[in-house]
């Protein structure tokens, strides 16, 4: 770890780890602590990001930089449902395409809203900076 | 290794911003419930909503209860045995958040009993919550059942059917759902006690937060 080469991919997915770590303790919070019950998309951007924090924590004891390869489909796929999910909000998909119909979320649309900053959108923003890190850790390797 | 300290301590931060959040946010709740209650048109106090205990006691229960939920059927004993025990000192009322398909008929059902008087409402209360299994199932409630339990209540079914849509149910009732926002009302059964939300949500919290609410009311 004193070796520069081992440390940067090390460092690289310490911060992946914190930003899943954060994820989803930040997503418990909404729903356990705030009680916002959360709609079908939020679960399947769950279902991806939950296991990160795991993989992430595997990953870095000791340093396995192969999980890369586990941790990048998982973060483009929750990358996809987030998108997804903003363009919903933002009004770019129609409203009747909107799967979220299971009993209470759907009243609750409008809640996620914290200025200008919502759920999927902080999602969108977790699941980007992952994709850019890990491609970063695979750049870093093939030099 | 350094690393492993790196990460733990990372984890202890983060689980420990989430439950400092956790007590600021309940904190901030209670604060906004407080400050709703003190206002002039409180949601907190209707005296059209169903009263059980004396209406001289110190200390208030609010329970914001959906007919079709099962942890308000479970809760049920334990707040009939609260009022029991502390008889003249704790006033219970009833709200209707009908968050289940289905339970908004069956409170009406339940206010048009409490037309006839409140031993056949209790009674009625008691036999809806019983029959729950029965009427209340999620994917396919069928709330018209409730009629075949509520025989052996004394209830008048005719008149019930007929003042079930009831314009003062129905104000009722609307005027519990505003209030159910208002207060922020997300889950059921949500309880306060003296204008604070119940802090630990199990049948022993509520009972020690009710015994402590007493306590300071009927301290001499």
């Amino acid at each position: 770890m004193t070796d520069a080469t081992t440390s940067r991919p090390w460092n690289l997915l310490f911060a992946c780890w914190l930003i899943a770590m954060a994820a989803t303790l930040g997503s418990l919070f909404f729903s356990e602590v705030m009680q916002r019950t959360p709609c079908v998309l939020c679960w399947y951007q769950r279902i991806a990001m939950y296991p990160l924090a795991a993989i992430f924590t595997v990953g870095l004891f000791p340093l396995d930089v192969r999980c890369v390869r586990y941790a990048l489909p998982i973060a483009v796929a929750g990358w996809l449902l987030a998108l997804y999910h903003c363009l919903l909000y933002l009004g770019f998909i129609p409203e009747n395409l909107q799967p979220c119909t299971q009993g209470l979320s759907c009243a609750d649309v409008k809640i996620e809203v914290y200025g200008f900053v919502t759920i999927p959108l902080l999602s969108l923003a977790g699941f980007t900076s992952l994709i850019a890190l890990l491609l970063a850790v695979q750049k870093g390797l093939k030099k | 290794m350094k690393k492993v300290f790196i990460v733990i301590g990372a984890t202890l931060i983060m689980v420990g911003l989430f439950v400092f959040g956790m007590n600021w946010y309940k904190e901030q709740a209670a604060n906004a419930v407080r400050q709703i209650a003190a206002s002039n048109d409180s949601p907190l106090h209707r005296p059209d909503a169903p009263m059980i205990g004396t209406l001289m006691a110190k200390v208030e229960i609010v329970e914001f209860f959906d007919p079709a939920c099962e942890a308000c059927r479970e809760f049920h004993p334990h707040i009939q045995s609260i009022l029991e025990r502390y008889k003249s000192q704790v006033l219970l009322s009833l709200r209707y958040a009908t968050f289940h398909q289905g339970s908004d008929y069956v409170a009406q059902v339940l206010e048009a009993a409490r037309l006839q008087g409140m031993g056949i409402y209790l009674k009625s209360l008691e036999a809806v919550l019983a029959a729950q299994p029965l009427w209340a199932d999620h994917r396919r409630p069928q709330p018209e059942l409730v009629w075949t339990v509520l025989d052996n209540t004394g209830l008048d079914v005719e008149r019930a059917r007929r003042e079930m849509n009831d314009p003062r149910v129905l104000s009722r009732l609307k005027q519990d759902a505003a209030d159910m926002v208002k207060l922020n009302v997300r889950q059921t059964p949500a309880l306060f006690i003296n204008d604070q939300p119940l802090q630990d949500f199990s049948p022993e919290g509520l009972a020690a937060q009710v015994a402590s609410e007493v306590r300071a009311a009927y301290k001499q």
